[in-house]
């Protein structure tokens, strides 16, 4: 690398000496948005590549082989992130605890395995302002693991999602050692209780986030929770052993609570609920997701709430009574979610929206009932709507969708999956919301081009566009999109059956593009797939299942240009093996599935498994299990590759409205 | 105190006047309000040689003297008043010359009768101890408290009085020296009392005549009262004192057959197996439960003295606490005054002397896995964990890793504060070890998993006090004082897990 410098000034006068490294600095921060730039500036010249290595401050190396070398080039790194690095040694650990020990403050390791309890005592001794660890998925790590990590003492944030092994002793070692904690996620940690969540309670009492999902934990330990002082965030997420028993009985504390997550709690009703929240003032966020039914009491114990701003209640089951003392909270509402809630009616949403008028986000997924009685009353009083979630609200009629774009202008996120009778005139009023941003309208099966070039028109800040099994769209449509919206991000053409490459060559003049999926559209061929691997470099996720015309001539451009591809999806193309080992050129691709590829020999695919070094995730036919030999699956799962194994027979594609019958045939 | 009013209730029966009058006095007695909240009333300086202690610190001092006759509480309150006073003095006097007549007037009585109940000589001449016991008592403790009001000025006073209370003793046939018996109760506290005055003290002081021992005083520190064998505070002399000997204690089997001589260790056994000698071993009679008599007499309760010189549970200790059955003092005796001969055959470090604490051991070795870095082990985790939420820098010690660190990060302050307690704890049992540090760590801590109070057990540290300390190695952590000693103060479940003991 470092021989490509350039001589471009001849060595007399070199204008970069007139500009200062902070000048320079600015000029780094604001190359952000593909890591290539910064690659290709350092490699300009020597003095570019010294400053970038000055000022890189956060790193995300892929191998760990690579880990001693690129550590002593970045010497402020203050930030790892090692989450691409799925096999990560104690010898790497050691490594970054000598090169970066006075700098590092977060180093994440939620991706990571293979280390063990001394590489993490060696970075918890040595690394002396390490603020934050994320240890999360690391299964295998025991109670001396959290030993080793209570060593770090000026910890603040730590996260443990997962970590199944460890128990209330590894807690309480954390608990006394990392005083300052913060932030604590216990997510999965199953064998961690009522002592260890109590110690922690009591030891660390500067906790603002408290994360106890899914976690065994009683009534116990949560009054010694309540008297932190500074605990704003609290997740009781699938606590299932905390009841109304004895919650009446705790003294009204935490002040300082913000949100409050008691989703899955299905032991706690409107009691509980209330003396959880008793002295809470100032609460803003709650989530009751899932859990008793929301009926008049449980609403009215939230009435005081005057700060309240934000109540998820999805998938609760939802009375007339309950959603109209919601309209009467003293709060006004900015986010409301009601998704797949049973028994939200017009009448009763039509009293919520017209109460909090000052709602910005809502979400009726699957709200089954409502009719354009909610959608007039909605679009009426929410005029500052910036997201509208509306999956699968059947029996909204075509005209309601037109009061939308009409009424609510300020519209960011538009989600209109799966509502058939969505249409033409829908998407013209929708393509007033110029500040679009999102728009999903998979299963609408009745939108046309036309539809689609008044979007182009008017939202010329999309980002996403979702047109899964729109199969009346064409190339005329997505040529609009990607003309009028250049600044895409991810488009779904899925099931879009006529769509060809020309469809393709108009997406590649998207640069941003980071999303691409077009399953099932047989026409496009590796010439347009060469397009978009030339003009989007960007791309990190590519999704071309079914499209048989694909072939090896697609997947070679595809291996030179876009080095930043994660993940592909090559089940039923025509790829070969020649395709699928130019792949391995493509060194930070981790999760690659290929089912069904004819051309594809067990060689080839070990030859491509063993070329690819940063696999994390691969769907293999079942076949390959036995054909090839099981010590290089042995070989491949150390370096740390998963394995799928599929054994599906091939379905053929069915028509696209059968399809939609075919999914409606189980249901009542 | 039923049981006096009773005796004094049978006494009346009796129908002797002198008696009579006695009684009916001493039920005034008891009904008077005033008596129950005497103690408060009492200065604890006129207790000064009993306990120093109680001078530095008198609002933690609770005195109690049972047995009192009436006058004694005209006595007290003339006592109250703090200066000499020679006048009250004389009264005191002469009221003891008075009362010491009655007394001498009512031996002699009783010798005069004693020809005359030659049927159950044994519950008679039981009441008459008893009675004479209780004014004696009376007189003691007036004379005491009489001597106590010039102490301020005059200390060797009761140095002075204690001969004669030996000679009051002889009144009713000691048997053993009684002016050593007092002076060996009375001594000892006096040359570290101090050291007594940071817990309340519950005094008992109970003096009377105490045929046949010597066990003036008692002094029990609140915690020792817990334990199960002296739950019921006898007074002394109430009980019949038995001392078996070492033989007898050890000897496998307590029954034998008087015919083929076979040895079992219950008598229930013994009489399953006389059947086997004939019929006349069959009937209910002989199958019966023996000593079954009836109730309608009051028998005098038995206690049981260790024959071990120089033990607590022996009655020529100064601070005696008696064992309540024979199989108490077979335990006591084997664990403490013998070798332990028993292994844990788990953990291979624990021993013991009886046969069934080992068992319980067993049940229970391997469990005490909830380790803290202190080197302190719990059999519960919630134990653990509230001992760690109480102690700065304790944390939980992950098993499988070797000890590393994180010891001695303690709170020093509050250890020390904690080792000062043990220091008086030790001292309040045993005079000899007078809170000498090292004894702390060496203390036996065994058992006690389940029963907080059972760490305070008198057994352990009569463990302690009787050259069996030396068997216990200090526990591994070098500052094992600091680490150890906050137990004490801390949560009481756990037992320490170090060495061997």
């Amino acid at each position: 690398m470092k021989k490509q410098k350039q001589e471009c000034f001849g060595g007399f006068f070199n204008p970069f000496d007139l500009l200062s490294e902070e000048i320079i600095f600015m000029i780094l921060d604001l190359l952000n948005h593909n890591p290539l730039d910064r690659k290709s500036f350092s490699l300009a010249c020597k003095s570019l590549y010294a400053t970038e290595s000055k000022h890189r401050r956060t790193l995300k190396p892929l191998r760990q082989e690579h880990l001693p070398s690129v550590l002593s080039r970045y010497p402020n790194i203050t930030h790892l992130d090692l989450t691409l690095c799925s096999r990560l040694t104690d010898t790497s650990l050691s490594i970054i605890s000598n090169v970066c020990a006075p700098n590092l403050r977060s180093i994440d390791f939620s991706r990571s395995r293979l280390f063990s309890t001394s590489g993490l005592l060696g970075l918890a001794i040595n690394c002396k302002n390490l603020v934050e660890i994320d240890l999360s998925n690391a299964t295998d790590l025991k109670d001396s693991a959290m030993a080793a990590v209570a060593e770090a003492k000026n910890l603040e944030k730590l996260c443990l999602a997962r970590c199944k092994s460890i128990t209330d002793m590894g807690v309480g070692c954390i608990a006394v050692g990392c005083r300052n904690l913060r932030f604590i996620c216990l997510k999965w940690c199953l064998g961690v209780g009522d002592l260890g969540v109590g110690l922690i309670a009591v030891k660390c009492k500067l906790i603002r986030h408290l994360d106890l999902s899914y976690l065994p934990v009683t009534n116990k330990c949560l009054s010694s929770i309540l008297k932190l002082q500074h605990l704003e965030d609290l997740v009781l997420e699938g606590c299932f052993g905390i009841d109304d028993d004895n919650l009446a009985v705790l003294e009204p504390g935490c002040k300082s609570l913000k949100s409050l997550d008691v989703s899955t709690c299905q032991n706690i009703s409107h009691c509980g609920l209330s003396s959880l929240i008793n002295g809470a003032e100032g609460l803003q966020q709650l989530t009751l997701a899932h859990g008793s039914p929301v009926t008049s009491c449980l609403a009215d114990c939230l009435k005081k709430l005057s700060l309240l701003q934000s109540v998820k209640l999805d998938g609760c089951v939802i009375t007339y009574d309950g959603l109209k003392n919601i309209g009467n909270w003293c709060a006004s509402l900015r986010e409301l979610s009601l998704s797949k809630c049973s028994g939200v009616t017009d009448e009763g949403l039509s009293s919520v929206v017209t109460k909090h008028k000052d709602l910005r986000k809502l979400d009726i997924t699957c709200c089954r009932k409502i009719t354009d009685v909610s959608i007039a009353q909605i679009t009426n009083s929410c005029t500052s709507l910036t997201s509208l979630r509306m999956e699968s609200c059947t029996l909204v009629p075509r005209e309601a969708f037109v009061l939308i774009g009409q009424r609510c202008c300020l519209l960011e996120e538009l989600d209109l999956t799966d509502n058939e009778s969505f249409l033409f005139a829908g998407l013209k009023s929708i393509s007033r919301c110029s500040k679009l941003a999102s728009l999903k309208l998979g299963i609408c099966l009745n939108i046309t081009d036309e539809g689609l070039i008044h979007i182009g028109k008017g939202c010329s800040k999309l980002l996403e566009l979702d047109l899964y099994r729109c199969a009346e769209i064409t190339d005329l449509g997505i040529s609009a999109i990607a003309q009028g919206c250049p600044g895409l991000e991810m488009i779904n053409t899925a099931y879009c059956k006529d769509i060809t490459d020309r469809s393709l060559l108009a997406v590649s003049k998207c640069s941003r593009l980071k999303t691409f999926e077009s399953r099932g559209c047989s026409l496009i061929t590796s010439l347009g797939l060469t397009a978009i691997a030339v003009g989007c470099k960007e791309l990190t996720k590519l999704d071309i299942k079914k499209c048989h015309n694909i072939d090896d001539a697609g997947m070679l451009p595809l291996a030179h240009f876009s080095q930043n591809l994660r993940q592909i999806n090559l089940s039923h193309s025509s790829v070969t093996d020649v395709g699928l080992l130019s792949l391995a050129s493509i060194s930070c691709l981790q999760n690659i599935t290929i089912l069904h590829l004819e051309g594809l020999s067990p060689s080839g695919v070990a030859a491509a498994l063993l070329a690819c070094g940063g696999l994390t995730k691969v769907k293999l036919q079942a076949a390959f299990r036995w054909l090839l030999p099981h010590r290089l699956f042995e070989h491949l799962e150390a370096r740390g590759c998963m394995f799928q194994w599929r054994d599906k027979v091939l379905q053929v594609e069915l028509d696209p409205k059968c399809w939609k019958l075919q999914l409606e045939d189980p249901m009542p | 105190m039923d049981l006096k009013e009773r005796l004094s209730g049978d006494l009346q029966n009796k129908e002797h006047p002198s008696f009579n009058n006695f009684n009916t006095q001493n039920q005034q007695n008891w009904e008077d309000p005033s008596m129950l909240d005497y103690s408060t009333r009492i200065e604890p300086p006129h207790f000064l040689g009993f306990n120093q202690s109680s001078q530095t610190q008198p609002s933690n001092n609770q005195i109690k003297v049972p047995g009192q006759d009436g006058p004694v509480n005209e006595t007290l309150q003339a006592n109250k008043v703090q200066e000499w006073d020679p006048s009250a003095m004389l009264n005191n006097l002469s009221f003891l010359e008075q009362k010491i007549h009655q007394l001498q007037d009512l031996v002699h009585l009783i010798v005069g009768r004693r020809g005359q109940v030659l049927g159950r000589p044994d519950e008679v001449v039981a009441q008459q101890q008893q009675l004479i016991t209780a004014d004696l008592t009376s007189i003691i403790v007036q004379l005491i408290s009489t001597a106590g009001s010039l102490l301020p000025s005059v200390k060797h006073t009761l140095s002075a009085a204690t001969p004669s209370i030996g000679q009051f003793g002889q009144f009713g046939g000691v048997v053993f020296p009684p002016g050593q018996g007092m002076n060996g109760g009375v001594q000892p506290q006096n040359a570290s009392a101090s050291k007594v005055s940071e817990q309340p003290n519950t005094v008992d002081v109970s003096s009377n005549s105490g045929n046949e021992q010597n066990h003036i005083i008692e002094e029990h520190d609140m915690k020792d009262e817990e334990d199960a064998e002296d739950g019921e505070n006898l007074l002394p002399g109430t009980y019949e004192i038995l001392q078996l000997e070492k033989e007898e204690i050890l000897a496998p089997h307590t029954h034998f057959c008087t015919i083929c001589g076979k040895g079992f260790k219950r008598d229930a056994n013994l009489r399953m197996h006389m059947r086997g000698h004939g019929d006349e071993y069959k009937t209910p009679a002989a199958l019966a439960k023996p000593h079954k008599e009836s109730s309608s007499e009051p028998t005098l309760i038995k206690r049981y003295s260790c024959p071990y010189a120089g033990c607590k549970r022996n009655k020529d200790h100064k601070k005696f606490q008696p064992l309540k059955t024979i199989l108490c003092v077979k335990n006591h005796y084997k664990r403490t005054h013998c070798d332990k001969s028993y292994t844990c055959s788990r953990c291979n470090t624990k021993k013991f002397s009886v046969i069934a604490d080992l068992k319980t051991h067993e049940k229970h070795c391997g469990k005490d896995k909830w380790l803290c870095s202190c080197g302190t082990t719990f059999s519960r985790k919630d134990k653990l964990f509230g001992h760690i939420a109480l102690f700065q820098g304790h944390t939980p010690a992950i098993p499988l890793d070797e000890n590393k660190g994180s010891i001695g990060t303690s709170d020093r302050a509050d250890s020390n504060q904690a080792a000062n307690k043990v220091g008086s704890m030790n001292f309040n049992f045993s005079n000899n070890v007078s809170g000498e540090s090292g004894v702390q760590s060496s203390m036996d801590v065994k058992g006690s998993v389940d029963d907080p109070a059972g760490f305070f057990s008198p057994l352990n540290f009569d463990t302690c006090n009787f050259g069996g300390f030396h068997e216990f190695p200090r526990p591994p952590f070098d500052d094992s004082e600091s680490s150890f000693s906050f137990i004490l103060s801390g949560s009481c479940n756990y037992t320490q897990k170090s060495g061997e003991e």
